[in-house]
This record gives C-alpha cells, structure tokens and sequence, in this order.
C-alpha cells in the first residue's frame, strides 16, 4: 500500500510540474492536468483493503459479549448491509432519534458487542497521520462497498427525518467564528475554487448528487480512508469553528440534508480522492 | 452600529415568520435552537472556543439572507455598509504600505486560527484560497477577483502621493472590513475580527499597492 501511494504521489508531481511552466492563463490546462491525475487514480482505490478487512471484522465475534456485528439493523432489516448506506440518515424507532451510518454502526458495536459508547470519538474513530486504519474505518468502507451503485434515497417520511432535514439546512447557511464561514460560504457556487481544489455546489442536484456518492473516499494525501463524520468534522475545522464531536447531533443533521438533497444519484463510495 | 444590524435583524425575521405561518410539513427551526444543536456538538479546542457558535448580528442577517436565496434587501445592505464603514481604523501614523515581499508570505499562509492551529503563532491571510495575486504563483482560488496588477490598474504610481490616498484608503478599509462595501460578501473581515494585525495588513497593501511588487508588474 505504501508503495502504491508513493507511485501516485510522484504521477501528481508530474501533473504538477508539468503545469509549472504553462502561463498563469493557462487554468484549463492545469484543472486538465489534474483530471488527468484524478483519471490515473481510478486503476486501483486501497479502500478496496479497507473493505476486505471491514467485512472480517464484521462477521468476526468481538468485544466483551463476543457477538460480530452479523445481527446490526442498519434499517433495512436485521443482518442486512446491502442497501442501508444509500437510505442513511434515517429515523430508528429504537433509538427514537435519526442516525446517520456511524452512529448507527456504533451503536451496534455498543448494544450487540458490550463495547462503549465513550470510546468512539474523533481520535479514535479517524487515523491520523501514517497510522493504520481504525476499525471504524475498515467497517465503513465494507458497508458502502457492499451498496456501491445503488441509487441515493434517504427517506423524509418520519417527523424527525424532517426535522433533522430542516436543522441541516440551517446548518448549512450557518455563518460563525472569526472567518464568518459557513458550509455555504464555499459550496453554494457554480465554477468555484479554494487554490485548484474544485468546490461542489452543494445547492444544486447534481454536484449534490456527485459529492454524497463519493463519500465516504481514500484520501491518497493522506493515506487513509476518511469518513462522512470526517468530511464534516475536517470542514469545520476549516471554517474555524470548534472541534466537532464524533456523530454529534450537528452532524447528522447535515449529512441529512445533504444526502436528501442527493436522491437518486448513484453510490460509487469508497470513492478514491486527490 | 448595534441599532441598524438590529433592524435589518428584524426585517429579515418578519419575513421568515411569514414564510413560517404558511402551512408546512416542518417549522424551520429558530437560529436560538441551532445555536443550540452546535453547542451540543463541538468542544473547545486551542483558540476554537465555544463562543465562536454566537452569532454576531451580522452572522445572523447574512446567515438568514443566504438562507432564504434572495439578496440583501438594499436598504438593509446599505445601512450595513454605512455604519461599517464609519468604524473603521485607519492607521494613526498615516503610513499604510509595508514590506510586500512579507505580504507575499502572509498571502501564501492559510493557517490561522483553526483548533488544530498552535496557538499564538502568526496567522496568514490564505489570500491565493480565493484570488490570483502575483502572476508566478499558479495554484490560485476563484472565489474572489482576481487581484493581478491591483496597483497599476487603479493608476497607482506612487502609493504615498496625494492622488493614491483615496484608493489606499479603500483598500485598507476593503481588508480591515469588507462588508463596508458589500455587505454579507464571503471575505473574512481581516482587521476587525483580528486575524491579522495592523502590521500585516500593512505588508499586504504593499503587495497590492507597491509598483515594486510582482503583483503591479
């Protein structure tokens, strides 16, 4: 694995210096290069190990109970994975609340397993730099690789799948701390860009669409796969809010929002990125 | 400043009620209730305190303008811009143009005041996230206008003389606040909310402003 992202670090060197010496106007050419570069990424995504060894872990008997994860209801029916991150957010009668596929995932590690629930948080749940992947991650790659190309459908029909909705957007528009960013101030935009990094309007169906297939993805610039909960939580790190926490209620929201907002677009997560 | 921000607070939260009075499925929740779900969702981390999830009055009525997908109502944007504008510092030593060769650095840093930040380090102005600066640096952003030849577009020769007071002045004015100009516009007010000192402003205007910096080449 090692090797391979060092190989694909040097073909983005070479994207790279093969845009250096074009002049500044040259934009189309550089975005050219880098859809080049994304293109060579396409051959081979290290999330497909991610997902191998999620599925191990899911039907592996584990924590103090000594159960796997084999009888999780992620809302489709008890023992089912196929077709439940397509249709997450959604609203569980157990739990009386809304979860989105981390909460849910944990919250089958805790009540079937006996683990913690305090043990699950952002240092825990994501890897950090050169680090192995974290359980959390091998077990959500396994999850959305088993609903790759199913098409989004996060439901609405429940109150609070409603309500969950409707704080998300306000989420979204949300603009706070010393930056006055919020979620919109860089995704509400056709064309837009932070340096040659393209930003997806998230207010229009199709980049909408595009952005909640890809998630979760392996990030290549850091070696690891990173969640739907990272994407938000490394979002507002950004827009210089607070350190969010891990399947925070802010969080579900928004991935509400942005996954009813994504409805028949077609998973393709593990995606693999820059 | 209060009372106007106030106002414009009041006319967009007339609207949303009347928005809200029409049947729907759901109730949009109260920004008081956001505030709240976020409270309950982050920790304070290094600079990152909780009190950042307080809206100012402005947060709010850009907040709620984006929201609802229509512009500023013209006169609330105007009152905003006046009232900004008149609170603006400038520097008391008359001389707003420091060294651009650190404004280029400063330009180039884009960190500053994030919880994985050290904190009390130097924050940058992460300019090129959003704008095209000197013609040599190709990885630029386009959320903004592109700032190329800043200086020698606007006719400024020498930034001290006389002729070039006016746009000298806006241009400390434009980065210290820039909702003195466009009120609710995505660029973070450098000045007013501290995330760069007067110092650093400086640097940057000679960046912008110095016909000696790329920029105006």
């Amino acid at each position: 694995m090692k090797k391979l992202t060092y190989s694909v670090s040097l073909t983005l060197l070479g994207a790279l210096s093969s845009m250096a010496w074009q002049p500044v106007s040259a934009q189309k050419s550089s975005t050219d290069a880098i859809a080049e570069y994304r293109a060579s990424l396409q051959d081979g995504n290290p999330a497909d190990l991610n997902a191998a060894r999620g599925e191990a872990i899911w039907k592996t008997a584990r924590g103090p109970n000594n159960v796997s994860l084999e009888q999780c209801d992620l809302g489709v029916g008890v023992g089912k994975v196929k077709g439940a991150v397509n249709t997450l957010p959604r609203y569980f009668a157990d739990v009386k609340r809304v979860m989105d596929v981390e909460s849910r995932l944990v919250h089958c590690i805790v009540t079937l397993q006996g683990f913690k629930a305090e043990e699950f948080t952002a240092r825990t749940a994501f890897s950090g730099d050169g680090q192995r992947a974290t359980v959390i991650e091998d077990l959500v790659a396994y999850l959305y690789d088993e609903s790759r190309d199913l098409p989004i459908n996060v439901p609405q029909g429940h109150k609070e799948e409603k309500a969950s909705y409707a704080r998300g957007k306000k989420i979204f528009f949300f603009k706070g701390g010393p930056y006055d960013f919020s979620c919109a101030a860089c995704h509400s935009e056709d064309g837009k860009r932070i340096r040659l990094q393209d930003l997806p309007n998230l207010t229009k169906p199709e980049p909408a669409k595009a952005a909640f297939a890809q998630w979760p993805a392996y990030r290549v610039s850091q070696g690891a796969l990173r969640t739907m909960q990272w994407r938000m939580y490394d979002c507002f790190r950004q827009q210089r809010f607070p350190e969010m926490t891990y399947l925070s209620p802010t969080s579900v929201d928004l991935i509400t929002f942005l996954g009813v907002n994504a409805k028949d677009g077609k998973m393709a997560a593990p995606a693999i990125k820059r | 400043m209060k009372s106007i921000l106030a106002l414009g607070l009041m006319l967009i939260s007339l609207s949303a009620y009347s928005q809200a009075t029409k049947p729907q499925a759901t109730k949009a929740p109260s920004n008081k209730e956001i505030v709240a779900n976020l409270k309950a969702s982050f920790n304070e981390r290094g600079a990152a305190k909780l009190d950042r999830l307080d809206q100012s009055d402005l947060q709010t009525i850009c907040s709620l303008a984006a929201e609802s997908g229509k512009p500023l109502p013209a006169k609330v944007k105007a009152n905003i811009e006046k009232k900004v504008l008149a609170s603006i510092p400038y520097p008391a030593d008359g001389a707003y143009l420091g060294d651009w060769k650190e404004g280029e650095k400063i330009a180039q840093n884009g960190r500053g005041l994030q919880f994985s930040d050290v904190v009390g380090s130097a924050n940058g102005a992460n300019c090129y996230a959003c704008h095209q600066v000197s013609p040599t640096e190709i990885s630029f952003g386009n959320q903004g206008p592109s700032l190329l030849k800043y200086g020698t577009l606007r006719g400024v020769k020498d930034p001290t003389s006389k002729e070039s007071e006016a746009i000298v002045k806006y241009t400390w004015a434009r980065i210290w606040n820039t909702h003195a100009f466009n009120a609710c516009n995505g660029m973070p007010r450098f000045g007013d909310a501290g995330i760069l000192t007067p110092a650093q402003i400086k640097d940057v205007m000679a960046l912008l402003l110095d016909p000696a910096s790329p920029v105006n080449k």
